[in-house]
């Protein structure tokens, strides 16, 4: 689809906002709807429609397969770890209490991060599978 | 309108079209959930659903021929067994209370705990947020996982197609 020109402009213009407004859904997701598991999916959706307009090979270039994968298993070890940090101030695992002396400060900073393992797991797993299937008759099938 | 989307899936027999109606039918159960003030699950459906599923549908229909198959023989047993299971269930609709009726079980047990204190206990406005991440952090832990393992999942099934003969099994 590289040869649309109103497609590449559309497209340039709109993913910028995308991004955005995954990183608004994901940090403003304490106050208004949203969260890790919406913003991982639209991060996900923006890089799919860039890899749509501007072909495979590219958005491969832009986001690379290995960090797509350091991605997939990252988020799980954030979500993991503020458990283990939980646990290593005192408190049970997966404890947000113990974060900060104010106890409600260490919810905050408890859900901050679990919310940033969820959004970097899911966007992570979302654009592997899409690449994935994507590449499959492209070349040969195999990575 | 979402009923008439579906009948019309059913009877498609081009399954472009079907993917294509699978994202509107998607997107009405978005605006559905909406009515219904689950803007965070509307966002997910909408997102999922209607976007990125479609997408993932087309590459696999890429793949594959564009036209349903016609079946060999007539699916008797499979339609008894789901109109049965759909009798049963909306049977036992019946026996649910009202919709948005406060006295409803679901309403009394850990609802009004959640209401009236997490905005106090965790400073986090948006109830839903708090919930999921906070109270029920275990569960959010396993979904991570199983999206995780699901990811996995994919890589381990598709990235081993070296050999040509493992070409076939998976269309």
């Amino acid at each position: 689809m590289r040869q649309y020109l109103v497609l590449r402009v559309v497209a340039k213009i709109m993913i910028p906002f995308m991004l955005l407004f995954a990183l608004y859904v994901q940090f403003h997701g304490d106050f208004g709807p949203g969260g890790g598991f919406q913003a991982g999916v639209i991060i996900a959706a923006a890089i799919i429609f860039y890899a749509i307009v501007f072909g495979l090979p590219t958005a491969r270039r832009v986001v690379p397969d290995r960090l797509v994968e350091t991605c997939l298993a990252a988020g799980v070890l954030i979500y993991a770890g503020v458990g283990f940090v939980g646990i290593f101030l005192g408190g049970n695992f997966l404890d947000y209490f113990v974060l900060d002396h104010d106890p409600v400060h260490g919810q905050h900073r408890g859900i901050f991060w679990v919310e940033v393992g969820v959004c970097v797991t899911v966007a992570g797993v979302m654009l592997k599978i899409f690449y994935m299937f994507a590449a499959r008759r492209r070349d040969g099938g195999d990575e | 309108m979402m009923a008439v989307v579906a009948v019309v899936i059913a009877l498609q027999g081009n399954l472009f079209a079907v993917v294509i109606l699978g994202s509107v039918y998607s997107f009405l159960m978005a605006t559905a959930l909406v009515a219904l003030d689950a803007v965070d699950v509307a966002m997910t459906e909408a997102a999922v659903g209607a976007g990125i599923s479609t997408v993932l549908l087309l590459g696999a229909l890429y793949l594959v021929r564009g036209e349903e198959q016609k079946a060999r023989s007539r699916p008797w047993i499979p339609l008894v067994v789901s109109v049965a299971m759909a009798g049963t269930l909306v049977f036992g609709t019946f026996g649910l209370r009202e919709f948005s009726d406060p006295t409803a079980p679901i309403h009394t047990h850990v609802a009004p705990r959640y209401i009236n204190d997490a905005a106090r206990e965790t400073g986090v406005p948006n109830i839903v947020t708090a919930v999921l991440a906070s109270y029920r952090g275990y569960d959010t832990l396993g979904e991570t996982t199983v999206v995780f393992t699901a990811g996995a999942g994919v890589i381990a099934l598709l990235r081993r197609r070296r050999r040509p003969e493992a070409d076939g099994d998976r269309r």
